[in-house]
């Protein structure tokens, strides 16, 4: 059985290969932050890769690490006490860990773009809507004030608040949960980005107007093919919109999966614990299966398989060996296309 | 109350407010009386009528006055069962919490009875109130901000007993809460610990043992499990199942998140804006919905499962949940109900079998507050 290795050496950038390199690659990604009770090692070796036009939907629970990557991305972390001791983040194959404070500053919100949980306390509360989304074009564009209005209404326009002109001077305050979103989602979208990261959009939201916003979502990256990094903790959610899954846990990556394949086929304990976890609408069980125990302690991460305390298939090997990202495969050795899973017994489990 | 033996004022030599006391204080033996009794599985424990909460929007700052009024509920009925789980989910702003505090008796009432064992509890003072709280608990969405950062597990818990010293006398305290701590599930030995040592999933253990401390009949839970991650979640729920059939507890069950409630509850009622859209059994409301509202609701949930995104039939509303200060006329939810004509701006439909149904024994007989009820099936629908 062959494990997954990332090319080494990576190939010199080159620009008439652009086509073929995914928008955005995140190569073996560490971040750890330094605290009283010693270093947490939020991320441990993540790989993922978006391409333009594609959803993907990264999994996990509070702690697992899925937001530390995406600010790690974005070049948002608080450095210090976060560390990224080593990794490469390749944006249209360039590295973004080494780019100057200045070139990154033109990356972001220009190519790459985030919306964030909670819109209340990501907008300002003392300066308009209007002035917050013409931000974008005055940092980025140069553009006036005046124009930069201009350009405000008609962006809350596509994001389809009713009567954008009318509200452009309110304040955040003055809007409902889910008109805020909108606007995040609008500032996000103001300069047209390539790479949409958002950090559990809906989360906030009931869920009526989660499903607005979502729809929302889909439909404007469909119309400018722009790739989305989607985190959240919402198995339906993932689902709904999401072309490629992965799931994370303690900082590492212990599966990857188009989504049909997924929810079809887990191949790691852990994936099939959280699918097992939740009460369906449409199936009403007499007792739901609980993954046993709790995520673990950042600061101290179980030696081996992360999972194994928790995991109702460990064996000796999960507790000495790190399990890699093993390439998962049909009975007859198949090869699944974009399948990856991190458990020594990853055949039992979803052959099994 | 105080005047039920008027024919004996004259021969009473007691002077007027003694007697009056005695009284109250004969009536409230009885009340107490009346809540210690138990009932029997499947009769209602708690019957909630026309209650109704609204806050008043004052302006001005030294001569308040009135100006409106936030109407969070507005007139909702249901019973509780013994025994029995009841759901009841709604967006933010419906009410549903205001319906926990107020049969907290957190809130006062600004209408409307809430009768535990006959008694309405919303009349009731001293020691009867008292011995209503006993049987009434609550458990509270956020394990974080519930506790006290200040106070141990064992006084946590334990702080109940001052108050209702008749569950368990002083010796006997300690060794009461260690058995609660290992009945939901936790180490006896942490009862000296502080909440911050605690994972989120662990405190909310810790305030499902403070809920069942005093041995209650009802538990009020408020998003219990909202706060929770997904693979914690189900453990809580479990636990709360185990919990319900060992101290047959009567659940009233809040949430917003539907899957949930479904697994959890018998009987399921859905709130818009301070009224009951539609309430009944889990798979009346669940697989034969007749309310819009319950329709668009459950169609907006996303299923787990990707097989289901395209041939799935979503209705997606437009627009936000009135504000409750100045809610729309007639029906509520007629501002974004797509079968909305002109009877549902004049008339307030009412919660009842719809006439159509009334005959039928069909799963979609049950109440709905809707002038146009009809069924549909938007779970299942593909």
């Amino acid at each position: 059985m062959t494990i997954i290795e990332e090319t080494a050496g990576s190939p010199a950038p080159d620009a008439s290969r652009d086509a073929d390199r995914p928008l955005l690659e995140v190569r073996d990604l560490h971040v750890e932050f330094h605290t009283r009770d010693g270093i947490a090692k939020a991320v441990n070796g993540v790989n993922y890769s978006v391409d333009a036009g594609e959803t993907l939907a990264v999994l996990g629970e509070s702690g697992s690490g899925k937001s530390v990557t995406a600010q790690a991305i974005m070049g948002i972390l608080d450095m210090p006490p976060g560390r990224i001791p080593q990794g490469e983040i390749l944006f249209r194959g360039q590295d973004m860990l080494k780019m100057s404070g200045e070139e990154r500053r033109k990356i972001r919100g220009n190519k790459i773009a985030m919306i964030f949980q909670d819109a209340l306390s990501s907008l300002n509360p003392v300066l308009s809507v209007g002035y917050q989304l013409g931000e974008m074009f005055r940092v980025h564009q140069g553009l006036s004030k005046k124009e930069a209005k201009a350009k405000s209404i008609e962006l809350m326009d596509r994001v389809k608040i009713p009567a954008a002109a009318a509200r452009v001077n309110d304040y955040p305050h003055q809007f409902s949960g889910g008109m805020r979103q909108r606007i995040m989602i609008a500032m996000a979208l103001a300069l047209e980005p390539d790479l949409i990261i958002a950090d559990e959009p809906t989360t906030a939201l009931d869920v009526t107007v989660q499903a607005q916003v979502m729809d929302l979502l889909a439909e404007l990256q469909r119309e400018y093919h722009m790739g989305l990094i989607l985190i959240t903790h919402d198995l339906g959610v993932v689902a709904d919109v999401a072309d490629k899954i992965a799931v994370m846990y303690a900082g590492r990556i212990v599966e990857t999966a188009p989504v049909h394949e997924l929810y079809k086929r887990p191949a790691h304990p852990y994936t099939k614990g959280l699918l097992d976890s939740i009460p369906r609408l449409d199936q009403k069980g007499q007792e739901l299966y609980a993954i046993k125990g709790l995520p673990p302690n950042l600061t101290r991460i179980p030696s081996g398989c992360a999972f194994n305390p928790r995991c109702p298939q460990a064996q000796d090997v999960c507790r000495t060996d790190v399990p890699p990202l093993f390439p998962v495969t049909e009975r007859d050795g198949g090869a699944l296309a974009g399948r990856g899973s991190a458990c020594h017994f990853w055949k039992e489990t979803i052959h099994g | 109350m105080a005047e039920p033996e008027k024919t004996s004022e004259a021969v009473d030599a007691t002077p007027n407010v003694a007697r009056v006391e005695t009284v109250d204080a004969a009536t409230e033996e009885q009340a107490v009386a009346a809540i210690d009794a138990p009932v029997e599985r499947g009769e209602p424990i708690l019957q909630v009528r026309n209650l109704v909460k609204h806050f008043p929007l004052t302006q001005g700052i030294l001569l308040k006055r009135q100006v409106g009024a936030v109407k969070a509920v507005d007139g909702i009925s249901f019973d509780l069962y013994q025994g029995e789980t009841l759901g009841i989910v709604g967006e933010s702003g419906c009410g549903k919490s205001t319906v926990a505090k107020l049969l907290m008796m957190l809130e006062k009432a600004t209408a409307g009875e809430v009768f535990y064992k006959g008694q309405d509890i919303t009349k009731l003072s001293g020691r009867a109130l008292k011995a209503v709280r006993r049987n009434i608990q609550m458990v509270f969405q956020d394990p974080y901000t519930s506790l006290n950062p200040r106070m141990t597990v064992g006084d946590i818990i334990g702080e109940t007993f001052e108050i209702h010293p008749e569950v368990a006398p002083k010796g006997d305290r300690r060794r009461r809460v260690q058995e609660l701590l290992d009945v939901v599930g936790l180490n006896p030995e942490y009862i000296n610990r502080y909440p911050h040592q605690f994972s989120g999933g662990q405190r909310q253990r810790i305030g499902i043992a403070r809920g069942l401390a005093l041995n209650p009949e009802i538990i009020i839970c408020d998003e219990p499990v909202s706060a929770l991650d997904v693979s914690v979640q189900a453990q809580v729920i479990n636990l709360m199942e185990k919990l319900q059939d060992e101290f047959n507890l009567s659940y009233l069950f809040i949430a917003h998140d539907l899957s949930i409630v479904r697994h959890i509850s018998d009987r399921v009622g859905v709130m818009y804006l301070g009224k009951m859209a539609e309430i009944g059994t889990d798979t009346q409301i669940y697989d034969h919905p007749t309310h819009p509202y319950t329709q668009a609701l459950l169609s907006a949930v996303p299923v787990p499962d990707p097989e289901a995104r395209e041939g799935r039939e979503r209705i997606i509303l437009t627009g936000d949940v009135p504000s409750p200060a100045n809610p729309p006329s007639g029906c509520r939810f007629r501002t974004r109900c797509w079968k909305a004509q002109d009877k549902c701006a004049q008339e307030v439909p009412l919660l009842a079998v719809p006439e159509r149904f009334k005959t039928s024994d069909s799963p979609a007989a049950h109440e709905s507050a809707c002038h146009f009820a009809e069924e549909k099936d938007v779970v299942h629908a593909a």
